[in-house]
């Protein structure tokens, strides 16, 4: 069999398109190459979904955090404590299970019990909590000069937020940020080793990677080719946050601007 | 455990869990809690014992000890977590039945790879295959301790680096201006002085590390996460006195509770810890001691 004949049975086989039963002898290189590449859509999907809406509500968390009434402060420090204090494996057994009892009473959670969901709202909220708190550090770094200024050009509420004070905290908090989505994606890897069932062995890229480990006993070929792929995309990341990150420092000199520094930060 | 539990149909509630959670199962559970504390009360002086070899290594004046220690520092932290747990834990397995098979079996003909299995003689199997079960289990605990040491070393290592490149400039001046030397500047002026620089990033660490555990799951240690699994499915009264559904969400209810506790101990004993090494640095937040003394 041909590489190409492998690409086009197995590169969409983790989202159910193309050969439905996997190699089960003789692998060759090419087919642990396709299958993890296809796994990492998944890891994608992840990722990219809790990213985007994690982005949101994390602003709305840290702003209520910093906020000086209780009502607002209150459960956002306690959404960002439980999310950061424990950990992830955890979260998502409990989510897992909490899903499955209660779609015996609701049908609406259903779809919450496999992973395109269930997993999805277990990473959105974890992500949020975490950038919630870098996007808070930010915010109480905010140059006092910069509101100061503000307020003299008679900027109140709404737009002193969207003018002055969103700005600057995007700014001071993008390159932790970069480090949280970069540690997103790999985080992403947990969710069917924990608990959510691969359904018709349509798992992530560490699904398939440890797929042939099992059966070849050599975890020497699918986890340096699982690490290549992370670190490809861990590139990609970095690229598209720092063109983000210049557009964000643009106004600034050459050598006032911060560089995003990959940090290390693994298991959450 | 207590008498009245001869026969669980017959209790009221709260005599049926007190005797639920006493079973010899829960016992085990409990137990695990325990492994968990032993392997975090173990891994944190070794991480940081390795961190400190390696950031020691890394600003060696010796050139390919210095390689050796940046390069630990680099390879680790570029690679995914999980993904690493998975692989050395394995490798480190293969490593040492392979070494143990050069040293034991010289006679021996074949080809450790045959294909896809790794096949190594009787006598290099580790543990031996004759041994007892408790020495499987404190070997694959030994492999996880090492495992969560050398990659937690590594992060140990980079924050020790720069907290010693964070030590200011001068202070060494000072010290080399004395006659110390370089041993001696190391000792006595740059370690007492980079814990204030290290505290917040070691704290992270140890935070992360505390989170790491249930991986210990992965490992195939029979931890936390495999009890509440075993002991929450539902089981019916063919198998158990105490039949019951599915409650492996409150049994993992539980352990988030633990780990938030647990959790928020760390941070005000990291509170503390750090007040403590403050005073009397040469920092904003020593100074600031200083005045309100």
């Amino acid at each position: 069999m041909s590489c190409i004949k492998t690409i086009q049975d197995y590169a969409l086989r983790s989202i159910g398109i193309g050969e439905r039963l996997l190699p089960r002898e003789d692998f060759t290189l090419c087919e642990q190459f396709t299958l993890i590449g296809s796994g990492m859509i998944w890891n994608i999907y992840f990722g990219l979904t809790a990213l985007v809406l994690g982005f949101f509500f994390a602003i709305a968390l840290a702003m209520g955090k910093a906020s000086p009434r209780a009502l607002l402060r209150k459960p956002s420090e306690w959404f960002i404590f439980v999310f950061r204090g424990s950990p992830l494996f955890i979260q998502f057994f409990f989510a897992y299970f909490l899903f499955l009892s209660l779609k015996t009473d609701y049908p609406f959670f259903d779809p919450f019990t496999s992973a395109w969901m269930g997993a999805v709202v277990v990473l959105f909220c974890n992500t949020s909590a975490y950038s919630a708190e870098i996007f808070y550090g930010a915010l109480q770094s905010i140059p006092k000069g910069d509101v100061e200024a503000a307020d003299a050009y008679g900027l109140s509420g709404w737009a002193r937020f969207r003018r002055v004070i969103w700005p600057t905290m995007m700014r001071l908090a993008w390159p932790s940020y970069t480090n949280e989505a970069i540690f997103l994606f790999h985080a992403t890897t947990l969710v069917y080793i924990s608990s959510f069932p691969a359904w018709q062995q349509r798992g992530d890229a560490l699904y398939y990677a440890s797929y042939f480990a099992d059966k070849t006993f050599n975890p020497f070929i699918p986890y340096p080719i699982l690490a290549g792929y992370f670190v490809l995309l861990t590139l990609c990341v970095i690229g598209l946050f720092g063109m983000v990150n210049r557009r964000l420092n643009r106004h600034l000199p050459q050598e006032a601007r911060r560089r995003i520094r990959l940090r290390p930060n693994i298991i959450r | 455990m207590f008498e009245f539990c001869t026969d669980p149909d017959q209790l009221e509630t709260f005599r049926w869990f007190s005797c639920y959670l006493t079973t010899g199962k829960h016992m085990n559970l409990y137990w695990s809690v325990l492994t968990v504390l032993t392997l975090l009360a173990i891994t944190a002086p070794t991480a940081l014992l390795f961190g400190f070899g390696g950031a020691a290594a890394a600003r060696s004046r010796i050139a390919p000890l210095r390689w050796i220690g940046q390069t630990y520092i680099a390879v680790v932290r570029g690679i995914p977590d999980i993904a690493f747990f998975l692989f050395f834990v394995i490798a480190l397995d293969q490593g040492i039945e392979y070494l143990r098979h050069q040293a034991l079996c010289p006679d021996w003909d074949q080809p450790i790879r045959q294909g896809n299995d790794f096949i190594v003689c009787q006598a290099a199997k580790m543990p031996l295959g004759s041994a007892p079960q408790w020495v499987h289990e404190t070997y694959g605990f030994a492999i996880a301790v090492v495992t969560f040491a050398i990659v937690f070393g590594a992060f140990a290592a980079n924050v020790l680096y720069g907290a010693m490149r964070a030590v200011p400039r001068a202070q060494i001046e000072t010290a080399e201006a004395y006659g110390m030397t370089p041993r001696q500047t190391f000792r006595r002026v740059l370690v007492p002085q980079m814990w204030v620089y290290a505290l917040p990033g070691l704290g992270n660490l140890w935070m992360v590390l505390m989170k790491a555990t249930p991986l210990l799951f992965l490992l195939g240690v029979e931890d936390l996460v495999y009890w509440a699994r075993e002991l929450g499915g539902s089981k019916t009264p063919r198998f158990t006195d105490y039949p019951h559904g599915d409650w492996r969400m409150w049994y993992f209810l539980a352990l988030l509770v633990f780990y938030l506790v647990f959790t928020r101990i760390s941070e005000i004993v990291i509170e503390r810890a750090t007040a403590r090494v403050t005073l009397g640095q040469a920092t904003t937040g020593g100074e600031a001691m200083r005045k309100a003394a």
